[in-house]
């Protein structure tokens, strides 16, 4: 300090002053990185808030895009009456409630999740300019789905109006091709229904059933249990045998088979394409339970779910803490055990793809006016399920599902389908179930994947698989 | 061609004023007189480029005349500081002339979009201050402002102004901020914000012993509690930071900048618990979509501006920067990177912080120890108050509410940015200009310095 005070003012100050200068610099260069990082991560989903009155005020500059499916049929346009009025229309009514929804009383769907694309306009400096002189609105962008009207509308039809929902992915791309959930409204006439909308809450007629449906899962969980028993016994799984005789007891608690069925001596793979309840709380109760819920964390329970959709999580309880009783409903899919047919769809679509998922997407590109493409999306990796053997193990008891067990409804077609059926039953009533089945096609080189349920409709073989063919037949007509 | 001049022009608006902030980081780098003054008349052209496109936007879009005049108006105005201030002062700075124009002409501009009135208001105070401005160099050069001897006359006067604020003064939104005479608001803390400064190089200029160090630090933390009781805690806050780095700068000492250091924090602790309106801006600092209605419903809405501006801005007039409470003091940046892009505004941050590092530049080069820390200690509190307010605005760190120099509306703030810009400039042209041998000398030793 006396030195300071002699000289005060010697070079080696310097350095303080770049110091300082520097510190405020990088205090800087990190609040500009900021900046952009907010920008370029926010723009498209600030635009969303309802609180932003950004919407109304492009809104009135733009004329809303319109969505094609993927051939390019019209979905959704907005008509422009001469007076100026404008009116948004669903050619298809009811087909693509859901995964296209209403942008009209708030919005849901792909009019959500594009509405950001669908308020902008990217029409070429030309035409604006001359809008601009005749006062003229903008056509905003348009937006092409994943989405197949055959599909779609064969799928709505073979669940003849039962409560449920069907989910068609490529499973190689993630690219979804039709979703279906019912009941379902008009879009076309939201308006005027949405006030018996609101108030009629059992029927759950706006909940997107494909992605926001929490069921149990049944027989369906088979996927994961088998799987966790593979790999815990990689060599000797296909050794394994099970006398079944209608039921499995533990400890006081008894898991019966569905109907009461007897499956007498079986192996694994038969246990699997039979849905043998009795030989998988035999398999569960000796499983690993921590591994075992990490397989299970790997398949999306209790995790987020890498869609665009509104969405419910899967759940499973925390296996450490289950009594041996809960360990074994939990192995059959029953107990506290839910998921969502989206879900359903990822593993299944994972199991076909040598263990890799690819996020279901449904936006597939935006183009402007002219057709000119402002923004190609393009599938993404979203995780490992299981390994390639463990995934080729399981496209083989899928197939044998098909051939021999509970999908025979779906053998002897001109492709083959790997799948596995579920009837989860659910409430107090004995007997009561959802009707599931999930699986792909064709097993040599699985191109698409579809999950079915049907709520309270019975067993999966004899309401899920006949849903699914249908679906089937029209993709590989 | 008047409509595609239009549509294009934030396109080229952005590219002016990115050509801008990348010259004047440039020029740095220049030491040759005839290619730094081609540089400068670059920059110049930038400066009008961007006024031209932007007025011509807000004409042709709305088609109010007074856009036409107010933009004959400010040329005029920046011809004058741009041309005439050289050929009177021609040891000025010009790069902090040329960025102080830059600030002042896009807070013009986006005043001007947001409400021309008031624009109109903010550009004859931004005159006046100017023209007044002029002569303290010319007055600086005959002059010698009294110093270590007088810095107790400028620590009391400070206090005592803040003290009758915090007695007399009226109310703004819980804060004691601004007092009013004749139906004229003025918010003297800005006014006392340079006196701090003057204050605290005075006072530490020949003298850093523990002793007056210790007393500085008493008379500094006086400024503070006063601001503190007044609730102006953003002022507070500058303050505290300048205090700090002052000292740090004139008496190179790590431990009393870490000392500083840790007391900030723990006033800031004590702070957080003591007024209810620091927890409000730490709530909707760290949780904006949960209080989108009261607490945050500002900081959303100037998080929705960004978003929608995007990286080239929707346009002037095509936004809503409107939506953001206080847009024209607190939210001015904003309001800029909504209608003329993020791009810009980056560019704009990058500018703010291009003055700061030509202050610090200047101060090194000053060998007058009194007019040295009085820079530096400009060049700390206007580069912090920026950082508050830009980081405010788009969520980087809680909200302070102080103004953006330049750039928002206020007449108080402007005034003192342009009377402490002045106040460097006369600082420097004294130095470079008075006892001409030495400042020569010096001025090449500064040059040699740098070569390696």
């Amino acid at each position: 300090m006396a030195e300071n005070k002699k000289q005060p003012y010697k070079k080696r100050k310097n350095r303080n002053i770049i110091a300082v200068t520097g510190f405020f610099a990088l205090l800087f260069v990190g609040m500009i990185g900021y900046l952009v990082w907010f920008v370029a991560l926010n723009e498209k989903t600030l635009i969303n808030n309802s609180y932003n009155s950004r919407q109304k005020l492009l809104a009135s500059q733009n004329v809303r895009g319109s969505i094609y499916a993927a051939d390019g049929t019209v979905l959704a346009y907005t008509d422009v009456g001469e007076d100026g009025t404008e009116a948004r229309v669903y050619p298809y009514g009811e087909t693509f409630a859901h995964v296209i929804g209403y942008s009209t009383y708030g919005r849901s769907g792909v009019e959500e999740q594009a509405n950001y694309y669908l308020l902008h306009t990217n029409a070429p400096l030309a035409l604006r300019v001359i809008n601009g002189r005749t006062g003229t609105k903008n056509p905003a962008d348009d937006v092409y789905t994943t989405l197949d009207v055959g599909l779609q509308e064969a799928a709505r039809k073979a669940m003849r109006g039962r409560s449920g929902a069907v989910i068609v992915t490529e499973v190689d791309t993630g690219r979804i091709l039709a979703m279906v959930s019912l009941p379902d409204y008009d879009p076309n006439r939201i308006e005027e229904l949405w006030p018996r909308l609101m108030e009629d809450e059992e029927s759950g007629t706006l909940v997107n059933r494909a992605t926001q449906g929490l069921y149990p899962p049944g027989s369906t969980f088979k996927i994961l249990t088998a799987l966790e028993y593979i790999r815990e016994n990689p060599e000797t799984w296909q050794e394994y045998t099970y006398d079944c005789g209608g039921a499995y007891e533990e400890g006081g608690s008894r898991i019966n088979c569905y109907h009461g069925s007897r499956h007498g001596e079986i192996d694994f793979e038969e246990a699997f394409s039979r849905s043998c309840n009795a030989a998988f709380a035999h398999i569960g109760s000796g499983l690993d339970r921590e591994s075992f819920a990490a397989t299970l964390d790997a398949a999306f329970f209790n995790n987020t779910l890498p869609v665009a959709f509104p969405y419910s999580q899967g759940s499973v309880a925390p296996l450490e803490t289950l009594s041996a009783d809960e360990m074994l409903q939990t192995a059959i899919g029953q107990g506290k055990t839910q998921m969502s047919p989206m879900q359903l769809n990822m593993i299944t679509a994972a199991a076909a793809n040598g263990g890799i998922c690819y996020t279901p997407y449904v936006v597939d590109r935006v183009v402007n006016c002219e057709g000119t493409v402002i923004r190609q999306f393009k599938p993404s990796v979203c995780g490992r399920v299981m390994s390639e053997e463990e995934s080729a193990i399981l496209r083989d008891l899928m197939q044998k599902v098909v051939e021999e067990g509970t999908g025979r409804g779906l053998s002897g077609l001109s492709y083959t389908v790997g799948g596995k059926t579920g009837s989860a039953e659910y409430g107090k009533v004995k007997g009561d179930s959802h009707a599931w089945f999930t699986g792909f096609a064709p097993v040599e080189d699985p191109e698409i994947c579809v999950t079915v349920i049907l709520e309270g409709a019975g067993s999966g073989s004899e309401y899920a698989v006949p849903v699914a063919r249908v679906v089937f037949d029209a993709y590989f007509e | 061609m008047r409509e595609y001049l239009v549509e294009l022009s934030k396109y080229i608006i952005t590219f002016t004023v990115a050509l801008y902030a990348l010259e004047s980081f440039l020029i740095f780098r220049l030491h040759d007189k005839k290619r730094q003054s081609i540089s400068y008349g670059v920059q110049t052209g930038l400066i009008f480029l961007t006024q031209f496109f932007c007025f011509m936007t807000l004409y042709c879009k709305s088609g109010d005349k007074r856009y036409l005049f107010f933009y004959l108006f400010l040329q005029v105005f920046f011809l004058t500081v741009l041309c005439l201030t050289p050929l009177i002062y021609p040891s000025i700075n010009r790069l902090l002339l040329h960025n102080m124009c830059m600030l002042l002409g896009l807070g013009f501009v986006i005043l001007g979009r947001l409400s021309p009135d008031r624009a109109i208001r903010q550009f004859c105070i931004a005159a006046a201050v100017f023209l007044a401005g002029l002569f303290w160099p010319a007055l600086f050069r005959k002059l010698n402002l009294p110093h270590q001897t007088y810095y107790l006359f400028y620590a009391v006067s400070g206090i005592a102004v803040l003290s009758v604020v915090l007695l007399v003064g009226k109310l703004t939104r819980g804060s004691k901020l601004s007092l009013s005479f004749l139906h004229v608001t003025f918010q003297p803390s800005e006014a006392v914000k340079l006196l701090f400064i003057i204050f605290l190089a005075a006072a530490l200029c020949q003298d850093v012993s523990f002793k007056r160090v210790e007393i500085v630090t008493l008379l500094a933390a006086l400024h503070v509690a006063v601001l503190a009781i007044s609730k102006d805690l953003g002022s507070a806050l500058i303050f505290f930071v300048g205090f700090v780095f002052l000292v740090f700068l004139a008496t190179g000492s790590y431990l009393y900048l870490g000392l500083g250091t840790l007391g900030g924090c723990i006033s800031a602790v004590c702070a957080y618990f003591l007024f209810p309106h620091v927890r409000v801006r730490v709530l909707a600092f760290l949780k904006p979509f949960t209080y989108i209605d009261n607490q945050s419903y500002q900081i959303t809405q100037s998080m929705f501006a960004l978003g929608n501006g995007s990286w080239f801005g929707t346009g002037l007039l095509n936004g809503r920067p409107e939506d953001i409470p206080d847009v024209i003091t607190d939210f001015i940046f904003s309001a800029i990177c909504e209608e003329l892009g993020v791009i810009s505004g980056v560019c704009l941050i990058l500018i703010c912080l291009n003055c700061f590092v030509c202050m610090m530049r200047m101060g090194m080069g000053l060998k007058d120890s009194f007019g040295r820390l009085t820079v530096m200690g400009f060049g700390v509190i206007y580069i912090f108050q920026v950082f508050l307010t830009i980081g405010g605005g788009i969520k980087f760190i809680p909200l302070t509410g102080v103004t953006l120099p330049f750039v928002s509306y206020g007449g108080s703030s402007i005034l003192a940015s342009i009377t402490m810009f002045m106040l460097i400039q006369s600082i420097w042209i004294k130095e470079r200009e008075g006892g001409s041998t030495r400042g020569g000398k010096q001025k090449t030793a500064v040059q040699k310095k740098k070569k390696p």
